[in-house]
């Protein structure tokens, strides 16, 4: 475990990182790759696509084809570009999401682990009563709740943004950005438990030790001590959130109270294709190929989460 | 123990309650109201009709006859499907969506810890690869693809099953079969770890050296021990499955709770919501309760706090 040793100099600690075996691994190598080219697809494929992402046409249910990758949905979009444009939200949902999940487990896990007392036992009550209560079902509501209010205030802000976007697109991406902060503001508690319990190992160790007692303060120990000693742990879980928030937000965007057309999701573009599924016709391509760029990036994430937690979380390390 | 559960029924109380008061606030104070949402109505009547509905008068005062009501065990009128009372449509969907829930859940946890003993034992070997390929897969294709994939490959294209609809035992194959494998893969990743630090234990290693059968010595000894961090994952499971029936509901058409909690959020129904949150809330701090309760059962080290 060179990368993650508790040794506080971190001299070439780049040069370990890119020594470690995890790289030796053909699924890590493998998923990093393949996410790789989604990132890539999701930022330059829609400008390089000849169509737009909410451009009608009369050829409609088109299947693939080559001027149409991915066939035409019920207005004759091109679904291969929506696609495009459901990977930068979702991943965009995803990232933003576990960041916020991040900063809000970490904070409260190390407060809760390195103060112990009763400020532990209320944080992980609340962590315990949050994992109990339907916690999607709050953030349906709350999104339900604030969506409203949210138009109104778009749109007064929308003059000044006007030179960068329309008016609707305003709404639509105010309207994403909360789902981000809603999403992430449910899910930090597997974050919070997994700091709270290493900061518990590592408060006892002696360099912690040493610097209490040299006297330094409480939250120097915790940002300039604590916090490097996390980081490989915080980087696993990070990974392993992503997944779950994109997951999260499909769903909601799946019920119709996520992401609003035109702009898609991959989650609201699969419900596009499962509304279409009749047996009379069956228009396959508005439902596997979202389902199938969903599905490569989910999987492809949870294989990295994996490997890299085998790799550099101590208490998960795979026995032998 | 009795004592335990006593004050936990009572923890309970005040939590549902706030939840609800949230739950109401937070819904009246989205902009708007429940009856005006496609063509505004004239003053007076819509003032009729908000005193009908006991949503006239300050918050406050509306929010206390809510609660007032709830007490007494009235939820209220549901403002979208006039003239029928949250009372009368939860008697109706909530059993439909706790027999596809229970089902989903016996079928995931059932498979889960066959599937996850079976990978253990077979440790690094194919078997074992294959069902922890097999685990993340499910765990990473979100229920609504999966269903969907599934309508289309055994209602469509091979009709064994009937795509959708609720009443006979083969229309809740599918949906359950659909609900419970992300769950069988988690809870199967979960018993695999365990298991395998269990086998690793001195007392399994008495057990086989006093000749037992190898099934004995893993279903029947390793086996109680292994299954208990499963036993508390069995919480964030159940509150995990009420969630997921809500787009399993809507994708097998099931009249459940599921598709009135999407409508009635839609439509600012907020006694439908106020209700059916409740319901959620309540299941599950219940079943939370004997989640620990059979822990205790099951491991009498544990103290119940």
């Amino acid at each position: 475990m060179p990368a993650t040793a508790t040794s506080p100099t971190k001299r070439n600690a780049a040069a370990r990182l890119l020594a470690h075996p995890v790289w030796r691994q053909p699924v890590f190598l493998g998923s990093l790759l393949i996410l790789l080219a989604i990132v890539l697809l999701a930022i330059f494929g829609p400008m390089i696509s000849p169509y737009s992402y909410s451009q009608i046409s009369e050829n409609q249910f088109a299947p693939p084809s080559w001027a149409h990758w991915a066939g035409t949905d019920e207005l004759g979009r091109d679904v291969f570009t929506r696609m495009l444009l459901g990977a930068r939200i979702s991943l965009l949902v995803g990232l933003t999401g576990a960041v916020v999940s991040l900063t809000i487990g970490v904070t409260l896990g190390m407060l809760a682990g390195y103060l112990g007392g009763w400020v532990d036992s209320l944080l992980m009550r609340l962590v315990d009563l949050l994992y109990s209560l339907p916690r999607l079902i709050f953030v349906i509501v709350i999104m339900a709740g604030v969506n409203a209010g949210l138009d109104s205030w778009a749109e007064s802000i929308s003059d000044s943004l006007a030179w960068l976007m329309e008016p609707d697109e305003v709404v639509s991406y105010a309207r994403i950005l909360l789902l981000f902060v809603c999403l992430g503001a449910v899910e930090w508690m597997t974050m919070a438990r997994i700091v709270r319990g290493q900061v518990l190992v590592l408060r006892e160790q002696p360099f912690i030790q040493a610097s209490r007692a040299l006297g330094q303060s409480n939250r120097r120990i915790l940002v300039r001590h604590l916090l490097p000693n996390l980081a490989g742990v915080i980087i696993v879980y990070l990974t392993l959130t992503i997944p779950v928030i994109i997951l999260e937000e499909s769903f909601l965007s799946y019920l119709g109270l996520g992401v609003q057309p035109p702009l898609a999701s991959w989650g609201s573009l699969v419900h596009d294709g499962a509304r279409y599924l009749n047996p009379i016709k069956i228009y396959w391509w508005l439902l596997v190929y979202p389902a199938a760029m969903m599905s490569i990036t989910l999987l492809a994430l949870n294989f990295l989460g994996d490997s890299l937690r085998d790799a550099f979380d101590p208490k998960q390390r795979p026995r032998n | 123990m009795l004592a335990f559960i006593v004050r936990r029924l009572l923890i309970a109380l005040p939590i549902l309650l706030a939840v609800l008061v949230l739950t109401f606030l937070l819904t009246r104070l989205m902009p708007g109201n429940p009856f005006s949402s496609e063509r505004d109505i004239p003053k007076p009547i819509l003032a009729a009709i908000e005193a009908k509905y006991n949503l006239d008068g300050t918050l406050p005062e509306q929010c206390a006859s809510y609660i007032g009501g709830v007490l007494q065990g009235d939820l209220g009128l549901s403002t979208q499907y006039r003239n029928r009372t949250v009372n009368e449509i939860l008697a109706q969907t909530v059993p439909v969506s706790m027999t596809l829930g229970v089902i989903a859940f016996l079928v995931a946890l059932t498979g889960g810890v066959i599937l996850g003993s079976l990978a253990a034992v077979n440790h690094n070997q194919p078997a074992d690869r294959l069902a922890m390929l097999a685990a993340l897969f499910g765990i990473s294709i979100p229920n609504f693809v999966v269903g969907p994939l599934l309508v289309l490959a055994f209602a469509l294209l091979i009709p064994i099953f009937p795509p959708s609809g609720w009443g006979t035992p083969a229309q809740i194959i599918l949906p359950a079969i659909c609900l419970a494998i992300p769950f069988i893969a988690s809870i199967a990743r979960l018993t695999r770890t365990s298991m395998l630090e269990t086998l690793g234990a001195d007392y399994v290693r008495t057990a086989r050296a006093k000749g037992l059968a190898e099934r004995t010595v893993i279903f029947k000894h390793a086996l109680k021990v292994a299954i208990l961090p499963v036993v508390s994952y069995c919480g964030p499971l159940a509150a995990a499955i009420l969630t997921g029936g809500i787009v399993v509901e809507q994708i097998f058409a099931i009249p459940g709770m599921g598709p009135f909690f999407v409508n009635s959020v839609l439509n600012k129904d907020v006694f439908m919501i106020g209700g059916i949150v409740l319901v959620y809330s309540s299941l599950l701090i219940f079943f939370n309760l004997l989640v620990d309760v059979t822990y205790f059962l099951l491991d009498r080290r544990v103290k119940l706090a």
